[in-house]
């Protein structure tokens, strides 16, 4: 027998199984399976409808226009986000504690409630002058107050984690500020700010409630492809709203993955 | 890092102006509007009967939401970040997916699947289990909507933390478990606070999805959020704010209990 | 290691606490929106309850919660408890046919009425009756800013430069075809001439529209919040608002259509459901109609409150054009109809 205490690798390669095995069934209970109804649901009058009512010059608009706005609202997010969170874990100022309780508020606030909040403060009664419903930047603004809390909350708690003593060895080594930030910290912090943008587009792009206050709903300007679909529902088109929802899962998709590609290769980079 | 003097102020003040702009100068509006008429007149709109049923409903849905997508989300971060195995990217995916689809279609997809005429629809009625315009229902969409914060949460935090202890505790002889509850838990509970102060925010603000499979029966299938559009509709707009206001209030206990209870470990 | 006695208790309180939490009977508050602890909608407690289930749209709540206390206080009430349901009218509709119980449905377009006759959920006879299937009417009216500053008296003056209207997304508002139906019917000489009509609405549309909100109400929302010189809405909705403290003023124009508000009982229900009805179509019930702005279909009604509701001398009906399965298939088709190509033509129009 052997005196050499073998390491007891083998309840740790179980239990990563087991977790793989229960979330996927999770997953595929959960998300997967109604998903999948609203795929066959699109698919009921057979490809020919599926494609008319994806090619409907309404549908490629809204779809365009909420792309483009749900990107913006993660690469703004990325930033504010990351430096809310830096001066939230990082920095002592007087009512700090209550900022951070508010950073949660727009999430558990009724998507109705925001929306006739931010129309009462920069639309036509604003008290600030401010005048800008029913625009376009409406809808990025709309976006940009439900998505706050996303890259906030997901880099905190990685920033509190973080090991500063690589910081402190790189500063004793004479590395600037910046030096160590960019080659540091940022790589450390990049899978949660990419965490983060990533659920920020995701919510950005299904977001229906408070920007159907905000924005007007014109097509071909400021409709995004949420009210598009919910227009489709609400006459009896349900197979074409399957349908408009289907490609914008997928773009969403696409998107996400290229987020989360972007990410590994900006952290492969600096390492 | 000590951070330079004007660049922390700059910071600051950058962070704050962002902060005035998109989040404390709404959300004061909002409070403002609330408390306008009158804490009594507040209090009122929030003990109404129809109030207190939302609110027991609203706590219920949500409290079922957060212990289930915090225990499964925690299970599929070790998978994540600590698993072996190919195409982590389409799990990645497909937990970022109930927020890319839109609140209604969340609603329809479950009424397609558990609905009378859905895929399951015979099956749950000859059982006699109603889901959709039911309680059950209205947790389905929860769930669904809120799966992703703490799995996001906690997968860079594992993945920032390092298996490094656990190799250790699983070389001296620790079983999975224990190394799981006296190791990794430990490490990823900051986390586990946010994201459970994130699932809590968003499972009580949920209102698309739930809005389509509750069937808004007053005084039973009515969560808050619906409440506050029926005030809207209504003409009732201070109650709609107290009854936001009553959500706020919510978030905001959630969001210090979880930080107390962190804190307090910090200190122990 | 002080931290797993500490964690293991954290959650164990946080579990215990969600599953006494769940245990909690969510329904232990009541259904009634009464501030100051009203009497409910839930009625007396005696034997041989019933309960019935009224799924609405959502405008007349204020109407319902008035006349469910005073329907329960007559002997076919007495002991029936009500479980209420309002949303948009199509939604409701909706979620009827999806499984949604109800023993009293009542709708703003006929359209969400007819779903559930084909899906064998309302009797097809639901329209014969004394007041063909009606519970109350109204008609498309202007609310204008208190004073009427701009002096919006007719369909003309819509059209004048620089009057900015306000008007809800028809497709995402079913109970908002009204408003086009009547702009639409008031220029095409009640359906005579459609080329007028089409002419008129898409002037409307692609010069004067500029803001399409969701539904009626939030475009009440968005007038009141300042935008826009005229809304297009129903004349109950001016009333309920005014008299819910809302600062607007209203016009009649003198062409209109007329807004039918249907209402019946499912396959079904109980007994009780049709003495609802019936009770709901008696005076008591309509003169609380009435005071919320709502045309009654009793004649004895209507008549003893001629002077609130004037009838426009170019009244005309959605049966003059045609009903409403021609004019959903000609007009609002989301991809062929006409309106539906004037929406489009009118985006693409702001956009550039």
């Amino acid at each position: 027998m052997s005196v050499i205490a073998l390491p007891r690798r083998r309840p740790a390669v179980r239990s990563g199984a087991l977790a793989l095995g229960i979330s996927t069934l999770w997953l595929s209970v959960i998300v997967l399976l109604p998903l999948a109804a609203v795929v066959v649901r699109s698919l009921d009058g057979g490809v020919g409808d599926f494609w008319d009512a994806v090619s409907s010059r309404q549908a490629v608009a809204a779809l365009r226009f909420t792309i483009l706005v749900s990107l913006a609202t993660a690469a703004i997010n990325a930033v504010t986000g990351t430096l809310l969170a830096w001066v939230l874990v990082r920095d002592r100022f007087p009512g700090k504690k209550v900022v951070n309780a508010l950073i949660d508020l727009p999430f558990a606030l009724p998507t109705i409630v925001a929306g006739l909040t931010l129309l009462a403060l920069y639309g036509p009664n604003s008290p600030l002058g401010i005048d800008v419903a029913f625009t376009q930047f409406a809808v990025l603004l709309a976006l940009l107050f439900v998505t706050q809390p996303f890259v906030v909350r997901s880099v905190q708690p990685v920033l509190i984690e973080v090991d500063r003593e690589m910081e402190e060895a790189a500063i004793s080594l004479g590395a600037s500020n910046r030096t160590v930030f960019l080659r540091i910290i940022l790589p450390n912090l990049l899978p949660a700010i990419l965490s983060g943008a990533g659920l920020a587009f995701a919510r950005a792009v299904g977001e229906f409630g408070s920007i159907v206050l905000i924005s007007g709903n014109v097509p071909f300007d400021t409709q995004v492809s949420s009210v598009y679909i919910f227009k489709l529902i609400e006459s009896d088109a349900p197979i074409g709203a399957a349908a408009v929802s289907v490609v914008l899962l997928l773009v969403s998709v696409i998107v996400l993955a290229l987020i989360r590609l972007l990410g590994r290769w900006g952290a492969r980079h600096d390492r | 890092m000590t951070v330079s003097r004007p660049w922390q102020l700059t910071m600051r003040v950058l962070a704050i102006a962002w902060l005035l702009a998109l989040l404390l100068v709404p959300v004061a509006l909002i409070f403002y509007r609330t408390f306008e008429p009158g804490i009594g007149a507040v209090w009122d709109s929030i003990t109404t009967p129809a109030a207190i049923s939302a609110f027991w409903l609203t706590i219920e849905v949500s409290a079922i939401a957060v212990v289930v997508n915090t225990v499964l989300g925690v299970v599929m971060a070790l998978a994540l970040a600590r698993g072996r195995w190919r195409g982590k990217w389409l799990m990645d995916t497909v937990i970022d997916l109930p927020f890319a689809i839109s609140p209604v279609v969340v609603g329809l997809s479950l009424i397609l699947v558990y609905g009378t005429t859905g895929w399951f629809g015979r099956d749950l009625a000859d059982a006699g289990i109603q889901v959709i315009f039911s309680t059950p229902g209205i947790v389905l969409a929860t769930v669904f909507v809120t799966l992703p914060f703490v799995v996001r949460e906690v997968t860079p935090v594992l993945r920032e933390v390092g298996d490094d202890q656990e190799q250790a505790a699983a070389t001296l002889g620790a079983s999975g478990w224990q190394t799981f509850w006296r190791i990794t838990l430990p490490s990823i509970r900051w986390g586990i606070a946010y994201g459970v102060v994130l699932t809590t925010a968003r499972a009580i603000g949920e209102f698309g999805a739930v809005s389509v499979v509750s069937g808004k029966v007053s005084g039973e299938t009515e969560t808050l959020t619906l409440l506050v559009e029926k005030r809207f509709a209504n003409f009732d707009l201070a109650g709609a704010y107290a009854a936001s206001a009553l959500l706020a209030a919510i978030a905001l206990l959630t969001l210090l209990v979880m930080t107390t209870f962190n804190r307090r470990r910090e200190e122990a | 290691m002080e931290l797993a006695p500490k964690m293991k208790a954290r959650t164990l309180v946080a579990v215990l606490t969600a599953l006494a939490t769940v245990l909690v009977v969510a329904a232990c508050g009541g259904s009634s929106d009464e501030k100051g602890g009203g009497s409910t909608a839930s009625g007396s407690s005696g034997g041989g309850k019933t309960t019935l289930s009224l799924v609405a749209y959502s405008t007349p709540q204020v109407v319902y919660d008035e006349i469910i206390p005073e329907f329960q206080k007559t002997p076919e009430g007495e002991g029936v408890e009500f479980k209420t349901s309002f949303g948009a009218s199509g939604d409701q509709s909706r979620a009827v046919e999806a499984g949604l119980k109800a023993d009293v449905v009542s709708f703003s377009v006929e359209p969400d009425m007819t779903r559930l006759v084909d899906a064998g959920i309302v009797a097809p006879t639901w329209k014969d009756t004394p007041t063909d299937g009606l519970v109350t009417t109204s008609i498309v009216a202007f609310v204008v800013r208190p004073g009427n500053p701009k002096n919006i008296r007719t369909w003309e003056d819509l059209l004048k430069p620089g009057v900015e209207v306000l008007t809800p997304n028809p497709f995402t508002s079913g109970a908002a075809k009204w408003n086009l139906l009547a702009a639409y019917g008031q220029a095409s000489d009640g359906g005579k001439n459609p080329e007028a009509g089409l002419a008129y609405v898409e002037k409307l549309v692609k010069e004067h529209v500029k803001v399409q909100d969701k539904s009626g109400r939030e475009a009440l929302q968005t007038f009141v919040g300042g935008q826009g010189d005229v809304l297009l809405s129903y004349e109950y909705e001016a009333v309920t608002a005014q008299r819910k403290g809302e600062d607007v003023d209203y016009v009649v124009p003198d062409d209109s259509i007329r807004i039918d508000i249907d209402i019946a009982t499912t396959v079904d229900a109980p007994e009780q459901a049709t003495s609802f009805l019936n009770y709901v179509l008696s005076p008591p019930a309509q003169e609380l109609f009435a005071a919320w702005g709502y045309r009654p279909v009793n004649e004895e009604v209507l008549e003893a409150h001629a002077d609130q509701f004037p009838e426009p001398p170019g009244l005309f009906t959605i049966e003059d054009l045609g009903g409403w399965e021609k004019v959903n298939e000609e007009l609002f088709d989301i991809e062929n109809g006409s309106i539906a190509k004037i929406e489009e033509e009118a985006g693409v129009a702001t956009s550039e």
